[in-house]
């Protein structure tokens, strides 16, 4: 699957849901699942510091592809964050860099990369498309 | 604890005044247990900015048309109204600010020009971002020192380190009269009597207390008291600096401008009388205005009988999260107002607090402002519900259920 692919994808599990709560379910269950920085491999210049939760966000550069590693101490946090490397994982920084990331919006969760929402995902989305960039 | 239908028709009587209350949140009933951050309006407010705007604006203290000098007289009768309510001495110890923060500063800026390298000010651990950051800068302009009373695990102020911290130094004690995260009650009577001992001032944060509890000014005996309108069935953007007139009198203007001055001239310019001289520049008007309407709200309701009501409240809540358990309180003093502080196991607040508002149920989750007493605690946040006058047993009944929800979801 390509990057807009991934998107539609997700877009189109939620779309399964109605109910507000079923979403957050499914959302948890994938914080639940994500591949985690051990607390003692964690970096003081990986943390993103929200006013809610923390993000702590690891970039690695392999093969001409970008791989990310990412924790949040909130788990609704950490399943939004494990959507993002699900879409994000594998591709080459150009796409990261300059394709849309929509789906997000589309499933409405927009109000968490809200800078209002300050739960450091907005940042961690620029640091994510930032480290693409150095590498492209 | 079962309400008595007389209480329960008070209660829906005092509800049917706040047209908000009936909004619906994600689909469900509103549910706003996020009072500590600020009031619901009541619709006697609310009209009062819309008809002022309508039919009676026009700028105060300078014009000769009548619209003007009718708009005066409400700023001032405002004034009035919250001076007796509150039992300041005179109308002219009530400066109109922006809200708490905007009286801490300027406190800290013009009562700091006062202080003297070496000088010291005590403030406690719980108190509000805005009464430690204004003092903090005070600090690295005036060189004088900050001292912070510390707390027991309860949450209540450590008195023996409060008198212990007290010397013939400590030139000012700004302290919080009831703890926004833990809705703790400070003995502040007692505070105020001690700190006048060693000649020291008292400015009391009175962001949490105006709304629960009856303020008798003079009675109390502080030296400065402040509060934001916000936060008492007001409108945001103006809240009210008390001072005792011996004080307000010897220290400098904050700001300067329009308003606070008698005469101006480049080569000497002489201030206005009080209040005025602290109020530099075109007012928040019909915040003024509104503020008076909003203390005319709570004469008219039977106060003791709220305070009776908000307790009933809080206890019911204790009652049933203490029956979770993996729910611990923070703040387990029993002089106490109508706000619980809490976390669900090693669930993150925001987690919880995000759930509980897609089931329509607002609170508030994080640091609350206080950072130092989450240091105190170890805790990243807590998610904070604080009740008001027009919450029922019923909502708590839902926000418990939605809670349960959300933990199961969670755990
Ligand atoms: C105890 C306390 N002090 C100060 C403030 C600051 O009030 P404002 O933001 O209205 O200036 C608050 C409000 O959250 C408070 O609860």
């Amino acid at each position: 699957m390509n990057y807009t692919e991934k998107q539609n994808a997700i877009i189109e599990d939620f779309s399964l849901f109605d109910d507000w709560m079923e979403k957050y379910e499914l959302i948890i269950d994938l914080g639940k699942e994500i591949e985690m920085i051990p607390n003692q491999d964690k970096r003081d210049e990986q943390l993103i510091e929200g006013c809610q939760s923390r993000v702590w966000l690891k970039s690695n550069y392999k093969d001409g592809k970008m791989f990310y590693f990412a924790d949040s101490d909130a788990i609704i946090t950490k399943g939004i964050i494990s959507l993002l490397i699900k879409v994000m994982n594998g591709e080459e920084p150009k796409t990261i860099a300059k394709e849309d990331l929509f789906f997000i919006k589309e499933i409405g969760l927009q109000e968490h990369l809200s800078p209002t929402r300050a739960n450091g995902l907005v940042e961690m989305v620029k640091r994510m498309k930032l480290d693409a960039i150095k590498n492209y | 604890m079962k309400e008595t239908s007389q209480s329960r028709r008070a209660v829906q009587d005092i509800r049917s005044q706040f047209p908000i209350l009936t909004q619906k949140i994600n689909g469900r009933d509103l549910i706003y247990f996020d009072n500590a951050a600020t009031s619901q309006k009541p619709s006697v407010v609310i009209d009062k900015i819309k008809n002022y705007y309508e039919k009676e604006n026009a700028n105060i203290h300078r014009g000769v048309h009548s619209l003007s000098q009718e708009a005066t007289t409400a700023y001032e009768q405002a004034r009035h109204k919250i001076s007796s309510y509150l039992n300041a001495k005179s109308d002219s110890e009530i400066i109109f600010t922006k809200g708490t923060t905007d009286g801490i500063n300027l406190i800290a800026s013009s009562f700091g020009e006062l202080l003297n390298p070496e000088d010291e000010i005590i403030i406690s651990a719980m108190e509000h971002h805005s009464n430690i950051v204004p003092w903090q800068l005070l600090e690295s302009r005036k060189k004088i020192k900050i001292k912070v009373v510390p707390i027991h695990k309860t949450g209540e102020i450590d008195l023996e380190a409060f008198e212990n911290l007290l010397n013939e130094k400590t030139k000012l004690v700004s302290i919080t009269h009831i703890s926004n995260s833990l809705g703790i009650i400070n003995p502040i009577k007692e505070i105020i009597r001690k700190s006048h001992v060693v000649g020291a001032k008292v400015l009391i944060d009175g962001a949490q207390s105006v709304q629960h509890e009856k303020i008798d000014l003079q009675e109390l005996n502080c030296d400065f008291f402040v509060f934001s309108g916000h936060k008492v069935y007001g409108p945001t953007g103006v809240g009210v600096l008390y001072g005792k007139s011996e004080l307000l009198n010897i220290m400098p203007p904050y700001q300067g401008g329009g308003d606070m001055i008698e005469k101006v001239s480049f080569e000497k310019t002489t201030f206005n009388v009080l209040p005025f001289k602290f109020e530099a520049g075109t007012p928040n008007i019909v915040g003024g205005i509104a503020l008076g309407t909003a203390f005319d709200f709570i004469d008219s309701l039977n106060f003791e009988q709220c305070q009776v009501h908000e307790l009933e409240l809080l206890r019911y809540a204790e009652a049933q999260l203490n029956a979770i358990p993996t729910i611990k309180i923070f703040g387990t003093s029993k002089n106490k107002t109508s706000v619980i502080s809490f976390n669900v196991g090693d669930i993150h607040p925001f987690d919880i607090g995000t759930l509980l508002d897609k089931q329509g149920v607002a609170v508030r989750t994080g640091h609350h402002c206080t950072q130092p007493i989450m240091d105190f605690y170890q805790i990243p946040g807590t998610i904070r519900v604080s009740f008001g006058i027009y919450n029922t047993k019923d909502e708590i009944d839902l926000f418990v259920a939605a809670l349960n929800k959300s933990i199961q979801i969670l755990s």
